[in-house]
């Protein structure tokens, strides 16, 4: 298979890679941003535990059943599903060098991130209005901070993306902007998975029990 | 677009531009990735509401489909391949994904066994509510 890697250029074949010295700077890169979006997942099973434990603790209040609206969760995965997949043709166009195309993307990955953060939002202020708040009980605690806190990593990206464009406008796609877009997409890709495991662990499961 | 000069830092290279076949197959991986994902996010929200399925296997279901979705995003977005330039983000993430189960199957065990021993009194649905609502 002869398609370009997000973490590094061509497929080496060679059983001898080490002989090659050292790695480019961008495999470099990518591994250490790779490395950290390990740990930030590490960090986000620990809030997926802590949600599973205390998904039954609603303290009378109400309880997930009640609260989950599935066809907003719906058009949120498919926003996010979608902006994820436009990431992937937004670094596919930065590889071919079509700064147009870069754009583009971008711009598509950027509405849709900010179409799923906007239905989050009117979530939240949707269950707040009806008194489902953090501190109604540690179901709601731990409900507000899992998604929460994948939202405010989407809220991050977004600006991140905004960044850089803006980087790719005044500087055009040298090498350090392009390794820069190989951690957003990194990052982009990394969220939509952690979404995969929210809206099955908080929300499907929710509406089963 | 320009190189600006001192911009290179050592072991710098451009990336080479990618050829029309090289694009059009990346653009088949993210394209068949996508397709996959939301095949497998479908039938997750099918199979949260449907009633044909047995009620109790379907969390043990949600988590398998869950679980190849997230394995369809490493391979198709992420691209975690079993090539040799691919060595040190593979085993990072056998790592990661031990340290996860670790964290997620120990504190649901500990959090249940403790729950099962508590011996409060009611049915037992309600032993978690009690324990856990403060």
């Amino acid at each position: 298979m002869s398609t370009t890697t997000v973490f590094g250029g061509e497929p080496a074949f060679a059983p001898e890679v080490s002989a090659e010295g050292p790695a480019p700077k961008r495999i470099v890169v990518a591994f250490g941003f790779w490395i950290f979006l390990l740990s930030d997942i590490v960090m986000f099973s620990a809030l997926f535990a802590t949600f599973a434990v205390l998904a039954h603790a609603t303290a009378g209040g109400p309880d997930g059943a009640h609260l989950v609206n599935q066809t907003r969760v719906a058009i949120e995965t498919g926003c996010l599903l979608f902006s994820s997949y436009t990431c992937g043709l937004m670094s596919m166009a930065v590889g071919a060098r079509k700064t147009a195309a870069v754009y583009l993307g971008a711009a598509v990955t950027f509405v849709f991130g900010a179409a799923f953060l906007g239905l989050e939002i009117s979530e939240f202020a949707g269950l707040i209005a009806k008194g489902a708040t953090p501190e109604r009980s540690a179901f709601l605690s731990a409900f507000f901070t899992l998604v929460g806190c994948h939202g405010a990593h989407v809220t991050a990206g977004l600006l991140w993306l905004a960044v850089m464009m803006a980087q790719v406008a005044t500087r055009g796609l040298v090498p350090i902007v392009e390794r820069r877009l190989a951690c957003f997409s990194l990052f982009w890709h990394a969220l939509d998975i952690i979404w995969v495991g929210v809206f099955t662990v908080v929300y499907l499961m929710e509406i089963r029990s | 677009m320009s190189l600006y000069a001192g911009e290179r830092a050592p072991g710098d290279d451009l990336t080479p531009v990618r050829t029309r076949e090289q694009t059009l197959s990346a653009f088949l991986v993210y394209t068949a990735g996508f397709a996959l994902a939301i095949i497998l996010t479908a039938i997750s929200f099918w199979a949260a509401n449907t009633s044909l399925l047995w009620p109790p296997g379907v969390p043990l279901g949600l988590a398998v489909l869950a679980i190849a979705q997230m394995g369809v995003h490493l391979v198709f977005f992420i691209h975690i391949t079993t090539g040799p330039d691919n060595t040190n983000n593979v085993l990072a993430l056998a790592f990661g994904i031990l340290i996860v189960i670790l964290v997620m199957v120990g504190s649901l065990w500990i959090m249940i066994s403790l729950n099962a021993n508590m011996m409060l009194p009611g049915p037992p649905g309600d032993l978690m509510n009690l324990h856990m609502q403060h």
